[in-house]
């Protein structure tokens, strides 16, 4: 092997080309991604549009072989049981959150961080039998309160790392002149350093509620389902993401029209969510110009 | 002054040990659903023992449960969307971060992540009423001879392994292109730099960026492993739910989470119950060694990149003086 073999034209040619084929294979790659995404969107936009109405909103669900009807009870279900979630994820999220920022050296907040990372990859029908276990089966009665309380387990690690990271945004200098006017370090960070990444810990919250919006698993046997309008927390509650599942796999043709309303209902949800949040997202980062 | 000054510090232990509790929930937590999981599960375990896994009879009617069909079925199908995903998103990951032009990058990843924000129930419906009879009319298409190859037997129904493992697919190459992503963007700008300086093809610039990262990629690619082994309700509604191991993709068959959401609420018995809930506890331990291992390969993929910028600038400088 002469060091010149590497110019050799032949061998330039052919190693340009592997060149092109691989960018073409990596372009392609994001092409392949992109189709199911956009058939995704066009069924359910094309196909939820067809059987969207303010019925859908408005009314409760019609017996099998009635056409028309709604979901009115499972939607508000999805925003008790939701609601519910926050209640009890947003305090520990973002306070647990503070913690790993703020004490980000130590062995402690490691420990946690690995917790939170574990939690998030938890397989989210695990945690519904968890949630089973500890809030149903003790009571020995399906509620609204035990959909939120496993809903709110996954969102705690959502909301507490991006809380983590959106406070290690925000600039030393402002803790450090805080803390050097006088400030305890409790007065320094929920004065200054939280409210300035405040958009962001929003951002983050309403992307967790996205992403809790539309999970299924854990609520099949925590909050159930329910033919009726509730707002008990103690009943079986209904709730879109459930709903769906149930008339998907159902074999009348009126439950499945339903079923794409409902998921185009979910995801017009996500879509919204996740566009305010890159929308504020892209703010904060220049803000802080990263 | 001073006792401010002690006043001060007492508040900030205080603030410590207050946000730490808060902290606290979260391993709680953790643990929480391990213990719960475990003591659920006893009666499944004391009765059965190693021979759950070993056995493939599911008869909840005669009390007799061997979960080795779920196993195999979460397996196959997680493996079988490895195959297919991880060429995909490593191909995104590298046109996104090393090929497009700049504008092109924040759409992408927009678009990229709104692949991992679309809820799994409609990745369901949609498979239910799209993909699968698509998948359906590929099977009644295939060749004859096709067919003969265990591979491929089985009657086309469409529900079955192959519509699962494409859903999958879908469904995880957007986690595991975004890490793939954030792993080639610690690799130094040196490192290509150098390598387009002898000359090298971008091919082969990037190929080189990958050897270098490639603990982080294989972390990216376990991460999107133990995705598919948890996701639920999209395979439960494409993949058939029947309990028989078979290496066909056109066979109908189930996976562990399926079964668990299929047949909870149905559990009469507490022995029922019990081993759906051990199907859980495995499912738990599974995706935390996977998880657990991934995190560890991507912490260690950004740990020599923080090193790598300061030791070139302490040799610039050594030889500067």
């Amino acid at each position: 092997m002469s060091p010149n073999s590497a110019l050799d034209v032949g061998g330039t040619k052919w190693r340009k080309l592997m060149s092109s084929v691989f960018v073409g294979f990596c372009a392609l790659s994001v092409v392949i991604a992109l189709v199911p995404l956009a058939l995704v969107l066009f069924f359910v936009l094309s196909q939820g549009v067809r059987s969207l109405s303010v019925d859908f909103f408005l009314h409760m669900p019609k017996p099998v072989g009635e056409p028309g009807g709604g979901m009115a009870n499972a939607i508000v279900g999805t925003l008790l049981v939701t609601g519910l979630g926050s209640l009890m994820a947003i305090p520990i999220g973002i306070v647990s959150g503070v913690y790993m920022s703020e004490y980000a050296g130590t062995r402690f907040s490691a420990v946690v961080r690995f917790a939170a990372d574990t939690l998030n990859g938890v397989p989210s029908i695990a945690i519904g039998v968890f949630a089973y276990g500890v809030a149903v089966l003790p009571f020995k009665q399906f509620s609204a309160l035990a959909g939120g309380f496993a809903l709110g387990i996954m969102m705690i690690p959502i909301i507490a790392r991006t809380t983590e990271e959106l406070l290690l945004l925000v600039p030393g200098t402002m803790r450090e002149g805080a803390l050097a006017l006088g400030a305890t370090r409790a007065r320094a960070v929920f004065t200054v350093v939280v409210p300035s990444a405040l958009p962001g810990i929003v951002t983050g919250v309403v992307l967790a509620l996205a992403r809790i919006a539309g999970e299924t698993a854990p609520l099949l046997f925590t909050s159930f389902s329910n033919r009726f309008f509730t707002t008990s927390l103690m009943q079986p509650i209904a709730t879109l993401t459930v709903q769906v599942f149930t008339y998907a796999i159902s074999p009348y043709a009126d439950w499945h029209r339903q079923a794409w309303a409902g998921a185009l209902v979910l995801v017009s949800i996500v879509l919204l969510c996740s566009l305010a949040a890159r929308l504020v997202t892209r703010r904060i980062e220049r803000m802080y110009g990263r | 002054m001073a006792s401010t000054g002690t006043k001060g510090r007492s508040t900030d232990v205080g603030f410590r040990l207050g946000t730490g509790a808060f902290a606290l929930v979260l391993i709680l937590i953790v643990a929480a659903i391990g213990f719960e999981l475990v003591r659920q599960s006893l009666p499944s375990i004391q009765k059965f023992g190693f021979n759950f896994w070993r056995t493939q009879t599911w008869d909840p009617v005669a009390g007799d449960f061997g979960a080795l069909p779920f196993i195999w079925g979460t397996l196959y199908s997680s493996v079988l969307a490895l195959i297919i995903a991880t060429p995909i998103a490593l191909g995104i990951a590298i046109f996104i971060s090393e090929l497009c032009p700049g504008w092109m990058q924040g759409p992408l990843v927009f678009l990229t992540e709104l692949l991992a924000a679309i809820p799994s129930i409609v990745y369901g419906l949609w498979g239910i009423f799209v993909l699968v009879p698509a998948v359906r009319q590929f099977e009644v298409g295939a060749p004859a001879w096709l067919r003969q190859i265990p591979l491929f037997s089985g009657p086309p129904l469409g529900v079955g392994m192959l519509s699962a493992a494409l859903i999958l697919a879908i469904m995880v190459v957007p986690f595991t292109s975004s890490v793939a992503r954030e792993v080639l963007k610690s690799v130094p700008r040196v490192q290509r730099e150098g390598a387009y300086a002898l000359g090298a093809t971008r091919f082969e610039a990037i190929r080189a960026a990958l050897f270098f990262c490639r603990t982080g990629i294989i972390g990216a690619v376990m991460l999107g492993f133990g995705r598919a082994l948890g996701e639920t309700m999209a395979v439960t509604m494409v993949i058939g739910n029947s309990p028989k191991i078979s290496a066909s993709l056109f066979a109908p068959q189930y996976t562990m989470a399926a079964v668990i959401a299929n047949e909870f609420t149905e559990a009469a018995d507490e022995l029922y119950l019990s081993a759906l809930v051990e199907i859980a506890l495995v499912l738990f331990v599974i995706t935390l060694i996977v998880n657990s291992l991934s995190r560890l390969l991507i912490w260690t993929m950004a740990r020599p990149t923080k090193r790598l910028p300061s030791a070139a600038v302490v040799a610039a400088a050594e030889s500067a003086a």
